[in-house]
């Protein structure tokens, strides 16, 4: 306001308008366009003015003139005013240089476009002309203003401009010509298919910035078009943190109904829970399938999902929180649900509108799944501050979660709220406590009688729902409570509330053989008062007397008629209805016929109790946290959430095309950089910011995306020629080394586990990076590279443009090369982020020969010192299933690790097989196939010549896991059939267990440090601090020995493993409360994997 | 998504729309007046109304309704979130975000919307890049630009908005390099009618003003993480490092900002610094009634109880009370029937107490229940969880920066049962 009264000084000096002084008088000869302000604040004064001085001041030349007359005139609209006689005053300065004064044009012509298509039309070449100016915040500002002008003409305009900006190498304008889709299909939905194909290019885009807007318009104009997502569902996925909170919004909600779609349900009953999951995710296509004949093993990218989702929980955008938690209950195995309760509590602290959705959200969820609220039932109890609707579904809540445990809790809880002073909430209280006992059959007396004693009450709302409440009760036992009803008969004259009067009146009629005095009498009453009754009264007092008329005729004949004759003549239609209905049903004469003999039958029949359900049962039939779920009715633009399929559609399609193993490996690295990606930024020098998440994604990513990139690329570098060679060089170069990366992917996985350990000691990882910088570096050193300098390119023409900041050429080739590694190291890290179960490694990683030699080569060769095997100290009784009988046709099998040394062979671990017919016929030649499918040397039992019904037999075998735990799979045959089964064996079962004294262990753990050693301090739970415990836990886990310790609170475990031989010690220091573990080996993979299992089994509670 | 945003007073003055599709009247908005004239009390206005062709999602905040308008299926939350995230602009802009300051600046105000909302969806909601894109308004700039008709608008993009660290603008300089960090925890309790704790938990957050030159990498770790029990981050804070370490990484944002928000649930932990004794009685006859109340400290670890405020809100027959403070100032609203006694800090050796008559309507029942208390407080210097920060560390950048912590414990809603 300041700045506007300086300025009327400053206009007044010029001289040039005449001064807003005397707002009053001017007022008085204003034409009624304005004069409709004129109830306008002191402060909108300037309002008063004629649109006449607003013309001059806009055509003058002054631009303060210019921009002060145009502040005025965003003033107007703000208010709502009309100002559009303006418009072409207006318009001639949509050229103008001043920045602020062109914003406050668009605005002015965004809102008025649409009522002067005409004039409108003379400011579209200056739009024109900005989109091709190298300020992308301008190019970016012309196409929102353009496209937000809602005249048909330009359609076609509009429409060149989206499909130029769509490839525009600034991500900003990509975003904003995503948002020009949504606005060229609302003005022209005829544009539908051409707007698919940008959308479908857009879709593509690896930047963060446009994923969230893109997904957007995919929503509002082709939400149908699923398969246009298939190609980047990972991509999104991998993106997903660090899009902007709103895109994530939106694309967690789209990519819950795409899961939908293509992955088959977690939620079956024999569901085998994630543990294969990662492994899966390793799988080439065809071990996949082979996975498809087990019970139900997630989809890879199902797990992607839900992994990449759960830290946005944590998210300070409820919208994002909210969406999650919708995405974990429509998609997750249900027993991965209780991670979002947390954080839906959270949000309760959050604004009251935000309670109210998320209230409503849980409600619904509550219903179906107690157990998931349950601990936090407190942070529901009501206070007395809260608004009336956020009580009320709070109590909806603590009604949903009651049950025998808790119910006496929540009881004392709802005594408070019957006595609060919003009557309607302790109405509702009433109600839940009805709930409350028709639910829990235990307390149903208990309830009953404390809402009898609210009968008293001095309020009369809470007397009422306490009768209706009551009378629903009642219906479940009447027989018991005549007292309760006598007692209501006897309060009936005070309560006036005509919906407690009829319940009352109800339960006369229909109990009245409980109390056979007091019903005609109360029915005397009412023949007395039924001209002055409600309706629904009225109706009640008819039905009453129907009722008493067929069981106690005698004593209320008269009486009937008498009312029947009242209700005849009645002013209401229902009830005259209702009277002539009854009359003809109770009273026999000529004309009533057959029926009125089963007038007894028919009033008088036993009706069901009513059943007090909650407003939320059923809501789920809605997405949650969706407008639809919260009005609890179908809102327009609703896309229904579609049942799980029954068989998974082909999973393929999600593949991106120029790899294998590729994808796998990708969707690793990427959410690894997400957040890794500051680090890198920071240490870059300044000048590389611009590069945006353009340059971030390509050098991050494993080479053949680059090649994807450079397709995109391809399309939209038109000008760019030098880019565009390039990375058509760079694909056709990755076509002829397709072979050598597939190979040498395989290679980056089984690199991931081993360095990820090594990172943990810096100083020995140096080593291996450089290893594998020169083994993986140099091989995609060329694609990379290209990919590299590409990006740089983009960066170069957007700060070219940007004049301001200079770009400096920068050493191409070394600096991609180390941040290659960087990444990769740090994608490393993630996978034990990530995996919540115990993780077993990749399938296909096999230490490849050579990987394997390399590794040796920098480790200390271990010295076979006197190492003593020992006998098992605990051999587990739990044994898993190899087939189950539904599978395997009625044969069934399952295996157990016997921890024993392997009688066939040294290398070998030693498993025992029960075999059982469940058929009722008898299965021949019970065998294993003699083709392996994995390579395992496995030693076979002896064929079972005949297995009769319902026997079984136990056979043992050697499976020689080469230290890895990679599965065994083998075919399973009997005389007709195969089953393909597999053997996944925890690492712990790799190991043999071996004696040695307390110095030996120290001294071999001298041997085996650096990269050798992992660690990681855990805390434990109290029932583990015990020896014994600590023991017995990680005995259970794996089969070690225990190496006598001398000092108190460090246990030490010893093993070696099966195949090679390699020492593996295990040591735990306990210091109080937190606990060490160390695990020394040289087979550093196994030795990961064995912490990550000693950590969980110590951190979980129970035996 | 979002078609239009409509202002209202809580006097039912309209007095600010946006349209950001095509206009849709203001008249849609007289749903919204039935639904607000239904409610009586403005926190009773259903947040989501329906209308025949559209639904109106509204948030009430500063005495004022940010009241969109809606076509199609969206998920509530997001346009709730977004309300607020206007109005927290507003705030950031101006100071306040109230009916005065946003008709004052009202072109500002709507250069604003128009770079938050694109077509309904949201573009740029970060705080650092709107000021960026648009200046706050300062006195002083506002002179200027009268004199020399430059204007508040920024003429290219902001750095932040292409970055990965949309939070943070390049080329930040400071001559002090300053990080200060506020850890503010809020008790939040049901107390009974005999003092016992029906329900506790602290939830707190903490506020950071970082102003820091350069890029800096900033770790902040704690003495005992372990005591959080759910936490949410700003944008900025690596969620990886924090599920692993425990510690707090991040690049600041600059200036003010929350970094992050926790939750202490486990009752055991939370300690109630303060004990109410009251005593409360209407009396059946002579419409009147007694109130007596005494407030002590409890657990206070040592501190001082500081702007001590116990709220009541009585009943409606209350007319008016006659009471006697030992110690700070009351106020009876006989409109709003709310007693406010503002006790300020309290003195374990003489202990406040309020005392006195209160008088009802005559002829009217006495009231079924007691009111609630509401108590207010603060604690300097304290931690009520015990939390304590250990460290924090600069990366990045050479300059060594001034750190401060400080520690402040209140009531949030803290409610005593009577």
């Amino acid at each position: 306001m300041l700045g506007m009264s300086a300025n009327s000084v400053s206009y007044n000096e010029q001289g040039s308008v005449e001064s807003g002084v005397d707002a009053a008088q001017e007022n008085s000869s204003i034409p009624a366009s304005i004069s409709s302000g004129g109830a306008a604040s002191s402060l909108f004064s300037a309002d008063y003015k004629k649109n006449e001085d607003l013309k001059e001041m806009l055509e003058s030349n002054k631009e303060s003139l210019k921009l002060e007359a145009m502040k005025r005139i965003v003033g107007l609209i703000a208010k709502g005013k009309n100002a559009s006689e303006l418009f072409p005053a207006v318009v001639k300065n949509v050229a103008s240089k001043n920045i602020e004064l062109k914003k406050l044009v668009y605005v002015y012509l965004v809102r008025y476009a649409e009522e002067q298509q005409d004039l409108a039309l003379l400011s579209i070449s200056t739009f024109q002309r900005a989109l091709k100016d190298p300020n992308q915040l301008i190019r970016a500002s012309a196409l929102r203003v353009l496209s937000s002008i809602r005249v048909p003409i330009i359609v076609p305009i509009m429409m060149l401009a989206i499909k130029e900006a769509a490839t525009d190498l600034s991500p900003y304008v990509r975003k904003t010509a995503a948002h020009a889709i949504q606005k060229l299909f609302s003005l022209d939905p005829d544009q539908k298919e051409h707007l698919i194909e940008v959308i479908e290019k857009l879709l593509k885009d690896k930047s963060t910035l446009v994923a969230g807007s893109v997904v957007m318009a995919f929503e509002e104009v082709c939400p149908d078009r699923i398969d246009l997502i298939h190609k980047n569902y990972r991509k999104l996925c991998n993106l997903l943190v660090d899009v902007e909170e709103w895109g994530q919004v939106v694309i967690i909600h789209m990519l819950t109904r795409y899961a939908r779609t293509q992955f088959v349900s977690p939620w079956r009953e024999d569901a085998v829970f994630d543990e294969n999951s990662e492994k899966a995710f390793y799988d080439s296509e065809e071990e996949r399938r082979v996975d498809q004949s087990k019970p139900y093993i997630m989809d890879p990218d199902h797990r992607l999902l839900l992994r990449n989702t759960k830290p946005l929980l944590q998210s300070r955008n409820t919208a994002v929180v909210m969406a999650v938690s919708q995405l974990y209950w429509h998609l997750s195995p249900k027993h991965e649900l209780s991670i979002i309760t947390k954080s839906l509590v959270r949000l309760l602290r959050s604004h009251r509108e935000v309670q109210y959705i998320v209230l409503q959200n849980i409600a619904t969820m509550s219903i179906q799944r107690k157990g998931m609220f349950e601990p936090f039932m407190k942070s529901f109890y009501v206070r007395s501050t809260d608004a009336t609707h956020i009580k009320t579904l709070k109590l909806e809540i603590l009604t949903n979660l009651a049950n025998e445990a808790n119910i006496s809790t929540i009881l004392r809880e709802f005594q408070t709220y019957v006595k609060s002073q919003d009557k309607a909430f302790a109405a509702a209280t009433i109600q839940a406590i009805g709930c409350c006992a028709t639910n829990i059959s235990e307390v149903t007396d208990t309830c009953l009688n404390g809402l009898v004693l609210l009968l008293s009450n001095r309020d009369e709302t809470v007397v009422a729902e306490s009768v209706v409440v009551i009378k629903k009760l009642l219906q479940t036992q009447p027989s018991q409570h005549s007292d309760i009803i006598k007692h209501m008969a006897k309060l009936f004259d005070n309560i006036t509330v005509p919906m407690a009067r009829a319940s009352i009146l109800w339960l006369m009629g229909e109990y009245c053989e409980h109390v056979p005095k007091i019903a005609p009498d109360v029915l005397r009453k009412m023949a007395k008062t039924f001209t002055d009754e409600e309706d629904i009264v009225k109706l009640q007092i008819v039905n009453l007397a129907a009722k008493l008329y067929l069981t106690n005729s005698k004593q209320t004949k008269l009486l009937t008629q008498y009312i029947l004759n009242l209700g005849k003549y009645d002013q209401n239609y229902d009830i005259r209805d209702r009277t002539r209905f009854i009359r003809q049903l109770i009273v026999p004469n000529e004309k009533s016929g057959a029926l009125s003999k089963y007038a007894r039958r028919i009033l008088m029949a036993p009706k069901p109790a009513p059943v007090l359900q909650s407003a939320f049962k059923d809501r789920d039939r809605f997405q949650l946290g969706t407008l639809s779920h919260t009005l609890n009715s179908q809102a327009s633009g609703y896309l229904e959430l579609s049942d799980w399929p029954a068989v998974a559609p082909d999973q393929s399609v999600r593949n991106v095309e120029v790899k294998e193993a590729g994808a796998p490996a990708l969707s690793k690295s990427k959410p690894a950089k997400s957040n890794e990606k500051f680090y890198s930024d920071s240490e870059e020098e300044e000048g590389e910011e611009e590069e945006g998440s353009n340059s971030e994604d390509s050098s991050s990513s494993s080479s053949e995306e680059s090649v994807r990139e450079s397709e995109s690329e391809e399309n939209s570098n038109d000008s760019n020629k030098s880019s565009s060679s390039q990375s058509e060089k760079s694909s056709s170069e990755s076509d002829s080394e397709k072979k050598k990366k597939t190979l040498k992917n395989k290679k980056l996985q089984q690199q991931k586990p081993d360095s990820k350990d090594r990172k943990q000691k810096n100083g020995n990882a140096v080593k291996v990076e450089s290893r594998s910088e020169s083994e993986s570096g140099s091989e995609s050193s060329s694609s990379e590279s290209s990919s590299e300098s590409r990006s740089e390119l983009d960066s170069d023409s957007d700060s070219g443009t940007d004049q301001k900041k200079n770009t400096k050429p920068k050493p191409v080739q070394s600096k991609p090369v180390i941040k290659q590694v960087e990444k990769k190291e740090v994608s490393l890290l993630d996978l034990d982020d990530f995996s919540p179960a115990p993780v077993t490694t990749p399938k296909s990683s096999i230490l490849s020969p050579n990987l394997l030699s390399d590794l040796q080569g920098l480790l200390i060769s271990p010295t076979a010192s006197a190492l003593q095997a020992s006998s098992p100290v605990f051999v587990p009784e739990t044994s898993h299933e190899l087939l189950h009988r539904m599978t395997g046709k009625g044969l069934s099998a399952q295996y157990r690790f016997t921890r024993q040394p392997c009688i066939y062979g040294n290398s070998m671990v030693s498993l025992q097989l029960t075999l059982s017919n469940r058929t009722d016929q008898a299965l021949e030649n019970i065998h294993i196939s003699e083709k392996s499918s994995t390579g395992q040397n496995i030693h076979r039992f002896n064929a079972i010549e005949r297995l009769e019904p319902q026997a079984s037999v136990t056979v043992s075998m050697g499976v020689d896991f080469n230290d890895s735990t990679q599965t065994a799979n083998f075919q399973l045959c009997t005389k007709e059939d195969e089953f393909s089964v597999s053997i996944q064996p925890a690492v712990g079962e790799l190991l043999l267990p071996i004696t040695m004294s307390e110095a030996d262990f120290t001294k071999e753990q001298g041997k085996l440090v650096g990269m050798n050693e992992s660690s990681a301090t855990i805390t434990i739970t109290p029932e583990n601090v015990s020896s014994q415990s600590v023991n017995r836990k990680v005995v259970s886990v794996a089969n070690l020995g225990v190496i006598p310790s001398g000092q108190e609170n460090i246990y030490r475990f010893a093993g070696k493993t099966v195949s090679s031989g390699s020492l593996v010690l295990v040591s735990v220091a306990l210091k109080d409360p937190d606990a060490m573990i160390t695990i020394n080996t040289e087979k550093t993979v196994m030795g990961s994997m064995l912490l990550r299992q000693v950590k969980t089994a110590l951190t979980n509670s129970g035996p | 998504m979002i078609h239009s945003v409509f202002l209202i007073s809580n006097a039912g003055d309209l007095f600010l729309e946006k349209h950001w599709k095509s206009v849709i009247s203001r008249s849609i908005c007289d749903y919204f007046f039935e639904a607000r004239e239904k409610a009586v009390e403005p926190d009773n206005v259903p947040p989501v109304i329906r209308t025949p062709h559209h639904y109106l999602i509204n948030i009430y905040r500063e005495k004022i309704f940010f009241v969109s308008v809606i076509q199609t299926e969206v998920p509530p939350l997001f346009v709730i979130e977004f309300l607020h995230r206007v109005a927290e602009t507003f705030q950031d802009y101006f100071g306040e975000c109230s009916e005065t300051t946003i008709k004052d600046n009202v072109v500002i105000v709507y250069e604003l919307l128009e770079e938050m909302l694109d077509n309904g969806f949201p573009l740029a909601t970060e705080s650092n890049i709107l000021k960026e894109l648009i200046r706050p308004p300062t006195i002083l700039r506002s002179m200027v630009n009268t004199i020399t008709g430059s204007s508040n608008v920024g003429e290219t993009l902001p750095t932040g908005q292409l970055s990965t660290i949309p939070w943070r603008r390049a080329g930040v300089k400071y001559t002090n390099n300053e990080a200060y960090f506020d850890v503010v925890e809020e008790i939040d309790a049901i107390l009974d009618k005999s003092g016992t704790t029906v329900f506790a938990e602290i939830q707190g957050v903490i506020d950071a003003c970082v102003k820091l030159s350069g890029m800096p990498d900033l770790t902040l770790s704690f003495m005992n993480p372990r005591l959080l029990d759910d936490v949410s981050f700003h944008p900025c804070v690596r969620y990886k490092r924090w599920e692993s370490e425990r510690v707090i990484s991040f690049i600041p944002p600059d200036g003010n900002f929350q970094l992050m928000s926790y939750h202490i649930s486990a009752q055991n932990l939370v300690a109630i610094p303060v004990y109410v004794k009251q005593n409360i009685s209407f009396f059946e006859t002579g419409s009147s009634g007694r109130l007596d109340i005494t407030v002590g400290p409890k657990q206070t670890m040592g501190k001082t109880l500081e702007c001590l405020v116990v709220t009541v809100h009585m009943p409606k027959v209350v007319l008016s009370a006659n009471l006697s403070a030992t110690q700070g100032t009351y106020n009876y609203d006989p409109v709003t029937k709310i007693l406010v006694w503002d006790i300020g800090k309290l003195n374990p050796q003489k202990l406040p107490n309020l005392k006195g008559s209160l008088s009802l309507q005559s002829g009217a029942p006495k009231p079924e229940e007691n009111p609630s208390l509401n108590i207010d407080l603060k604690i300097q210097q304290l931690a009520i969880s015990g939390l304590k920060v250990n460290r924090l560390d600069v990366y990045g950048e050479k300059y060594k920066p001034f750190k401060g912590v400080k520690y402040v414990s209140k009531a949030g809603k803290f409610q005593v049962r009577t």
